[in-house]
């Protein structure tokens, strides 16, 4: 993409995000290819990457707002809003489906009440599709934060679940 | 004298619970006050007997599994760290026929060396590719690879040397090497694997890479799915540095060669080598027009070798043992060894590497052991997302790539996903077409519009009447053409392959829930 000399006047921005973007962007903008790297520092500092810190991002990085915003939306990984306080990622693609990760889907969806993409009402769990965790030869998986898990049962979904809760 | 405990650190024992066989090992061994060290190495493979855990004995290593953390106490009173007889008791690690029958280049020291010790990396014969290397011109190196017969192992199988020297023949200021360790099909996880379980192998043949067509810094692109690999490569990454195999002036050679990992963000389009490179330079993972070439126009308009980790990672043993020593593995075209990945519904899943030509009823049935549910195979889908569903009547096919081709499949990065009977084709048909949708970068009109039209077609044929399912699938086979003839790059060019494939051999699926209601 080009780079373009950002010159209009940014909207307001609230301080906690105005500093999670310049602390990163300073750290990381220089290196080759940078925007993936800042973006990635920008959602684990603050757990999503909010619209309101596009237009400033694009201005440290020299991009354009569009340029940044169509980066940000191409990626699955990357959320515009918070998540819920732990986020599950339930995999969905072929191995896991062999060994009944359909099945699983629809328990554990019924169990949180949430659709993918969605948060529960306390804003415990926030659940998402993911199309493999190289955990193949112990299908179905799923992933909680960065923690891996395998041969996930419905039974043991709500055994997990009961524990984690006590 | 303390007794050395193994207990897998690979992110697949630790979904099974080997965190907390550690922890309480070292708890019993310290309440038994007894010198115990464990050292956290990768998985040998054997996935369905994962926890194991293994002990250093004077004969070997014997092994022990699936542990739990309730069976640790019962076997420390059955003494296995002397090798004790127990339930969970497999003998000698290496005797295990699973494993013995193996060949295993690529992956010879995953299972077996610490993931964190680059002196345990040397002792089992790493660095002497580098070594190798390091005597020898880059286009001695390059040469070395051609001989080998090596093809890419992430899927498309072109031949490594040929990428190689063509970057080598390029001039340029700056060069690049890139991994894509962007590892998403499903059904594939050796990437992982040796990334969690030998990682200096990676670096070491990226870094041989680099010598050969003269570049200096190389790009890690992994999956953020990968958190285990990521702190495993980084790890290792700092120690090869320490140790001088990094950096300016490697080993005392004058040679410069930086890495890096850049973590990507959850597109498996990024798995594609030009979307990959658009991704790294910071921007939407949109596939380039081929040509350039990445190997002459590549990461930021630079000569660029890209290749997958499984392609990099088996450079050194090539450099180490000599081109001929890796080409008498194999048959025809396709030389050397493939870790195979033994996934889905079978009853012993892993990491099986063996020269080309095995075939499918081999490693499904001896190795395998048929499906964990215990009902028959109904279909095999090789090679990820876009592989074509294989019926069982072509489970003799051996496993090289033109004799996958020969039955319009692909052997892909080497990933064999086993469905039962149980399985719905037409289902599995309709996921192919909306992965494709949801996965598309959106490009080309073929694979962006074509997933979705391919989508609503076969909704509607499951759903119609007999007339109507007629109509609808030639309307499907239609729309697979285009796609095939007319998308960009493989994943709106494949992805009708296992839907094509499920329509020619599992066609009774696809007769809909109005027929199925008359009958």
């Amino acid at each position: 993409m080009k780079s373009v000399k950002n010159v209009t006047s940014l909207p307001p921005i609230d301080e906690k995000i105005r500093d999670a973007v310049l602390d990163v962007t300073a750290r990381l903008k220089d290196q080759p290819g940078a925007l993936l790297p800042i973006l990635h520092g920008i959602q684990s500092a603050l757990g999503y990457v909010p619209e309101e810190a596009i237009p400033l991002l694009a201005r440290e990085m020299n991009l354009s707002r569009a340029d940044v915003h169509g980066v940000v939306t191409f990626y699955h990984f990357f959320r515009t809003h918070p998540a819920g306080r732990r986020v599950i990622y339930l995999c969905r693609a072929e191995s896991c489906q062999s060994m009944g990760a359909v099945k699983l889907e629809q328990h554990i969806k019924h169990r949180l009440g949430v659709d993918f993409h969605e948060t529960t009402t306390d804003g415990a769990w926030t659940l998402e599709p993911v199309y493999c965790l190289g955990n193949c030869a112990c299908s179905p998986a799923m992933m909680v934060d960065d923690e891996l898990k395998g041969r996930v049962t419905p039974e043991s979904f709500d055994a997990w679940l009961h524990s984690e809760a006590t | 004298m303390s007794i050395t405990v193994y207990v897998p650190r690979d992110a697949g024992a630790l979904s099974l619970g080997a965190e907390d066989v550690a922890k309480v090992i070292e708890a019993e061994a310290q309440t038994r006050n007894l010198d115990v060290r464990i050292v956290r190495n990768g998985s040998r493979g054997l996935y369905w007997l994962e926890p194991m855990v293994e002990v250093e004995t004077a004969s070997g290593r014997i092994a022990y599994g699936p542990v739990q953390a309730t069976d640790v106490a019962a076997l420390f009173d059955a003494d296995f760290l002397h090798g004790g007889e127990d339930v969970l008791a497999l003998g000698l690690t290496e005797e295990i026929p699973w494993l013995k029958s193996q060949q295993r280049l690529t992956f010879a020291r995953v299972g077996v060396v610490d993931p964190r010790s680059l002196d345990d990396y040397r002792a089992h014969g790493g660095y002497r590719g580098l070594a190798a290397a390091l005597k020898m011109e880059p286009s001695a190196i390059v040469q070395a690879v051609i001989d080998s017969g090596l093809r890419g192992r992430g899927g498309a199988a072109f031949p490594a040397g040929i990428k190689w020297k063509t970057c080598l023949d390029a001039g340029a200021d700056q060069k690049y090497i890139v991994c894509n360790a962007d590892e998403g099909d499903s059904g594939t996880f050796s990437d992982r694997m040796i990334m969690e379980g030998d990682p200096f192998v990676l670096i070491e043949g990226m870094t041989i890479a680099g010598l050969a067509v003269g570049a200096t810094q190389g790009y890690i692109y992994l999956r953020i799915e990968y958190p285990h690999a990521q702190r495993a490569l980084e790890a290792a990454i700092d120690a090869a540095k320490a140790g001088g195999f990094l950096g300016d002036n490697l080993c005392d050679s004058g040679k410069t060669f930086h890495l890096e990992v850049r973590m990507a963000a959850g597109a498996y389009i990024c798995g594609e080598e030009t979307s990959l490179l658009e991704s790294l330079e910071g921007k939407r993972g949109q596939v380039r027009f081929k040509p350039p070439l990445p190997a002459i126009q590549g990461l930021f308009g630079k000569p660029t070798v890209i290749n997958n980790v499984i392609t990099l990672a088996t450079v050194p043993i090539i450099l180490d043992r000599g081109a001929t020593f890796y080409r008498d593995f194999g048959t025809g075209r396709s030389r050397g060894t493939l870790p195979l990945q033994l996934a889905g519904n079978i009853k012993r899943p892993g990491l099986v590497e063996r020269a080309f030509g095995l075939t499918l009823r081999e490693l499904i049935e001896d190795y395998g052991g048929g499906t964990a549910s215990g009902r028959p195979v109904r279909a095999i889908q090789v090679g990820g997302p876009l592989g074509a569903y294989i019926a069982v009547s072509r489970l003799d096919t051996p496993i090289d790539y033109e004799a996958f081709a020969a039955i319009n499949g692909m052997v892909g990065h080497g990933g064999v996903v086993v469905f039962d009977d149980t399985v719905d084709m037409a289902a599995q048909a309709r996921f192919a077409m909306e992965f494709c949708a949801i996965e598309s970068c959106g490009k080309c009109t073929p694979c962006r519009i074509g997933s979705t039209r391919g989508v609503e077609v076969i909704d509607r044929i499951v759903a119609g009447s007999v007339a109507e399912r007629e109509r609808n699938e030639v309307l499907l086979r239609d729309l697979c053409q285009t796609m095939v003839a007319g998308s960009l790059c493989a994943l709106g060019g494949m992805a009708p392959f296992p839907v094509l494939s499920a329509l020619d051999h599992f066609s009774e699926d696809f007769t809909g829930t109005a027929q199925k209601a008359v009958s």
